[in-house]
């Protein structure tokens, strides 16, 4: 069950480099995410593991093995299609055999086969149905049957539950992870969704308009981003522009109209730099009225939002900006629209940056 | 032995130079085959045109020939898709059984052979025995209004094809969304179905306008003193051999061959790119309609109304004249004595089952060949192999040898084989069917294919499945229908070609030739054929449409056998 390896791969479609010089690990048995927004490149570089297109340049591993001359049907791949592509002409048992017969197992041994992996699938019943008359949730088990009974030793899947409602996705996304760990499958699962991302994945690699921009657990992308793009992306964050004016330790920002706040300094920002201090809305604490206190900001709720588990809340602040949070909705009180507050923010929690060359609004742009 | 080969070759099919081996040797058999010969063969004898040039009252006629084949193929093609849309949503929207026995019927005009339909819309229209016996005077004459008949009938069901293939594929979800959006089932259709199968209402037109441009056989008996482009080559290739009204050249006769031949070629391939820019450019729907008697029009009565005139349309404009040429094959089969003749190949009727035996197996191999070189070529034009350029410029390609007269494709052809010594008349035969069936093949499997989603391929390559072993069990299986209704089309257009076939062949009789003769002995064209007449003709244009309906019947039953 190999790793798979790519290495300074480029791919261009015409004057669009779908993927730039991109080099990639994933290790053996591991459940690894590529995770950004659509048209980034994630499906180009999951059909270029595949072998179904080839680089421009660069270099694949599967195993020891170089891969990119060699064709799809012999780089011991499963794929799993966004539209499952499942055969319309044949049963879903015909299907999930497809893989043995093309490569002349005997019948006997390829029902067999069959027969593991619909367990492994948990799907028994309507075998003798042909995709049309099967619900999305089969046929996305019946994808994932085919690619396991082809003897594959990487899963790769492009959005596998994409085309499924969420109650069924929540449950299926676990059940691929548990599948491939069963199997000590090596799986690359590309989605759009991030919380699909973090809940099942052992590494994510975030991707930005044809590049690798950071690859990391869940919680390393989410507690430490390396980039605005990434803070924005994973999770969310309020972003408060401004000036660096001390700069040693724990620097001082000016932010519009004046306003000075706090924070760690973290990347080795020089007084008088512009920069961008990014903070997520759950890390914040929120209090009625102007209360005094370390890295605080003030200001007045605008809106709130009721989403369940937590109660969202937009707070112009005293200087004009916009600043979100997130409160538990059950164990606290709710704040009304038009109440003063006072936020206090964690600083070991907030991450400074330098403010982009092409602008705040370009660099997080999905 | 068989399946080792295959298996070696499959093994193969995962490396490229195979790969590209078999679409090149696609590509070469196109060039080299199919398109060059024809347009060399023209090239070849370019310098004869100075004959035309030299002779203003000649080239006065070609060009008003020429014209009038532009002017009848653009009306034809227009009154063949008012006609043809209301039959197809009729056969495709229809809840009767009986539909698709309508739909069987509606390919029978491609089964007589084109000089049989010619001489059946002439029985039919004008002679005393046809529809005029109901009137007491000639109905229609041979000109230009009996041509359009004629080419009506036949380019009919070529449209009512492609349309009912369209409609089939077409998902009723989007005309369902547009009812529920409030719009009655005309406005609906004219909004969002048309505008969803345009192509396939422009490939209609065009096919429908190339075969009314090409079509040599049955024009020429149905003319009268019309003349249109193929009528005109065929009027010289007559002169030429007959010396009358007056004798003339064999330059003269090549020189206007090849003058009127690139003017078609040339003309219709600027209509053509027209209509391939300005298909693109026009937007469905036209206007802003007018939705209130789109609604009156929409419900049962008129509807009603509109499906009866569609299948009265068809059934007495396109049906039964095809038919008429095989009814005195009822009295034959009353009389009984030349049945029995007929069955026991006596005197004239040994010579028919040959040509008969001629024609089926011509057809079998042609079709056979065609489909081998046509889904290489189709594969490469749906799934863009060498890019998105050579891939248009091979589908504008394959289109040529559908707008060539007929006739002079034939003779083309063989200005172009008479530099290969010793080559057979039978290979030249099949040269030239190849030529005027692989578009039609190739357009009908590259649509299919472009309906396949590649998904589903690329599915089966992950699988394992090396790319032969995904043509066989995934792409062949899904696009098994439209092979064979490309099929059903090469092979019946094989059987009952004339126009070529005459002008290609000197020894080798195929039913179509045999039939012309017959007629032509019957219309005292030419010297009588001791033991034809009219009985004899309509028992042998009966037993050709009844075996081709037959194979056809089966082909059609066999493919709908199996699921999908
Ligand atoms: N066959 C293709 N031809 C041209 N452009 C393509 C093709 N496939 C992908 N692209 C382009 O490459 C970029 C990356 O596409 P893709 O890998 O599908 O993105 P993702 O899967 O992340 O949404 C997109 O801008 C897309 O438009
Ligand atoms: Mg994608």
């Amino acid at each position: 069950m190999p790793d798979v390896r790519v290495v300074n791969v480029t791919k261009k479609y015409g004057k669009l480099y779908a993927l730039d010089d991109v080099s990639l690990t994933v290790h053996d048995q591991e459940y690894f995410s590529l995770l950004g927004p659509s048209g980034c490149g994630k499906t180009t570089l999951l059909r270029l593991i595949a072998g179904l297109i080839e680089p421009d340049s660069g270099e694949i591993y599967i195993g020891d093995r170089r891969v990119d001359k060699v064709p799809p049907e012999d780089r011991d791949i499963g794929f799993v299609f966004q539209t499952f592509a499942l055969f319309p002409h044949m049963t879903a048992w015909s299907n999930v055999l497809y893989g043995p017969k093309v490569k002349n197992y005997d019948a006997k041994q390829a029902e067999t086969i069959g027969h593991e992996v619909l367990e492994l699938v948990k799907l028994n019943e309507r075998l003798n149905a042909y995709p049309s008359e099967l619900s999305g949730g089969m046929m996305q088990r019946i994808a994932v049957a085919r690619a396991l009974a082809a003897g594959a030793k990487t899963l790769l899947l492009d959005e596998p539950l994409g085309q499924l409602d969420a109650k069924v996705r929540n449950e299926i996304r676990y059940e691929i992870r548990r599948m491939a760990k069963d199997l000590k499958l090596t799986a690359i699962h590309v989605t759009h969704d991030q919380a699909e991302a973090m809940s099942i994945s052992d590494r994510i690699a975030v991707m930005k308009k044809g590049k690798i921009v950071q690859v990391g657990t869940s919680q390393e992308l989410y507690m430490h981003p390396d980039s605005l793009f990434v803070a924005h992306f994973i999770g969310e964050s309020n972003f408060l522009e401004g000036y660096i004016t001390k700069a040693n330790g724990q620097s001082e920002i000016e932010l519009r109209q004046g306003l000075k706040i706090k924070a760690i300094n973290q990347s080795n920002v020089k007084p008088g730099e512009r920069v961008v201090l990014a903070i997520r809305p759950e890390t914040c604490e929120m209090k009625r009225g102007h209360v005094v206190a370390e890295n605080s900001l003030f200001g007045k709720v605008e809106k709130t939002t009721f989403e369940g588990i937590v109660v969202r809340y937009e707070i112009r602040l005293e200087n004009g900006d916009r600043f979100v949070i997130n409160r538990p909705s059950l164990t606290e009180e709710w704040v009304k629209i038009g109440e003063d507050v006072t936020i206090t923010y964690p600083l070991d929690k907030a991450h400074l940056f330098p403010y982009p060359e092409a602008g705040l609004a370009e660099e997080i742009k999905v | 032995m068989l399946s080792k080969l295959w298996n070696t070759l499959n093994t193969l099919s995962s490396k490229k130079p195979l790969k590209y081996t078999l679409y090149l040797s696609a590509i070469i058999i196109f060039f080299a085959i199919i398109l060059v010969p024809p347009i060399i063969g023209i090239l070849l004898k370019v310098g004869t045109v100075q004959n035309v040039l030299d002779q203003p009252a000649l080239m006065n006629t070609a060009l008003v020939a020429i014209q009038n084949s532009f002017i009848i193929a653009l009306i034809v093609a227009a009154l063949d898709l008012l006609a043809g849309v209301p039959l197809a949503w009729l056969i495709t929207r229809g809840k009767s059984r009986w539909l698709s026995v309508l739909d069987t019927f509606a390919d029978i005009p491609f089964v007589v052979p084109t000089a049989a339909l010619g001489y059946s819309i002439l029985l039919f229209w004008s002679s005393s025995g046809g529809i005029s016996s109901l009137f007491g005077y000639s109905l229609v004459s041979p000109g230009w209004l009996l041509v359009m008949l004629l080419h009506f009938t036949f380019s009919f069901p070529v449209v009512v094809r492609v349309i009912v293939g369209a409609l089939l594929d077409y998902k009723m979800e989007y005309e369902r969304a547009a009812r529920t959006l409030g719009a009655p089932p005309l406005t609906a259709a004219r909004t969002v179905t048309f505008p969803i199968i345009k192509p396939s209402l422009i490939a209609a037109f065009s096919l429908a306008f190339a075969r009314s441009l090409s079509e040599t056989g049955a024009t020429f008996i149905v003319a009268g003193a019309f003349i249109n482009g193929p009528v005109f080559i065929q009027g010289l290739k007559n002169q030429l051999a007959s010396g009358l009204p007056a004798p003339i050249t064999q330059a003269t006769y090549e020189g206007g061959t090849v003058f009127a031949s690139i003017i078609l070629i040339v003309v219709s391939l600027v209509i053509f790119g027209l209509i391939r820019v300005l298909g693109q450019k026009l937007t469905l729907p036209f206007g802003k309609g007018l939705p209130l008697v789109e609604k009156k029009l929409s419900y049962k009565k008129t509807a009603w109304s509109r499906n009866s005139v569609a299948l009265v349309v068809f059934i007495v404009i396109v049906l039964v004249p095809s038919l008429f040429v095989a009814l005195p094959a009822f009295q034959a089969i009353a009389t009984g004595n030349t049945l029995v003749q007929a069955f026991t190949g006596q005197s004239i009727w040994a010579s028919f089952w040959q040509s008969l035996l001629l024609s089926y197996g011509l057809g079998a191999i042609v079709t056979v060949l065609g489909i081998l070189a046509g889904i290489p070529m189709a594969i490469l034009i749906a799934r863009k192999t060498f890019g998105k350029l050579p891939s248009a410029i091979l589908d504008t390609l394959i289109n040529i040898p559908l707008i060539v007269p007929s006739i002079a494709l034939g003779i083309s052809l063989k200005f172009f084989w008479q530099g290969v010594p010793g080559i057979p008349e039978f290979l030249l035969l099949v040269f030239a069917h190849l030529s005027i069936t692989y578009p039609y093949f190739v357009r009908s499997m590259s649509a299919a294919m472009e309906r396949i989603n590649v998904d589903m391929e690329e599915a089966a390559r992950t699988l394992g499945a090396r790319p032969f072993t995904v043509f066989k069990t995934i792409v062949l299986p899904i696009t098994k229908y439209s092979i064979l209704s490309g099929a059903i089309i090469v092979f019946t257009r094989s059987v009952s070609e004339t126009g070529a076939t005459l002008a290609v062949t000197s020894k080798l009789v195929t039913a179509p030739v045999l039939l012309v003769n017959w007629v032509n002995s019957v219309r005292g064209i030419i010297a009588p054929i001791a033991g034809v007449n009219a009985l004899t003709v309509g028992l042998a244009c009966g037993f050709l449409i009844l075996f081709s309906f037959i194979i056809l019947l089966v082909l059609r039953l066999l493919t709908r056998k199996g699921k999908v």
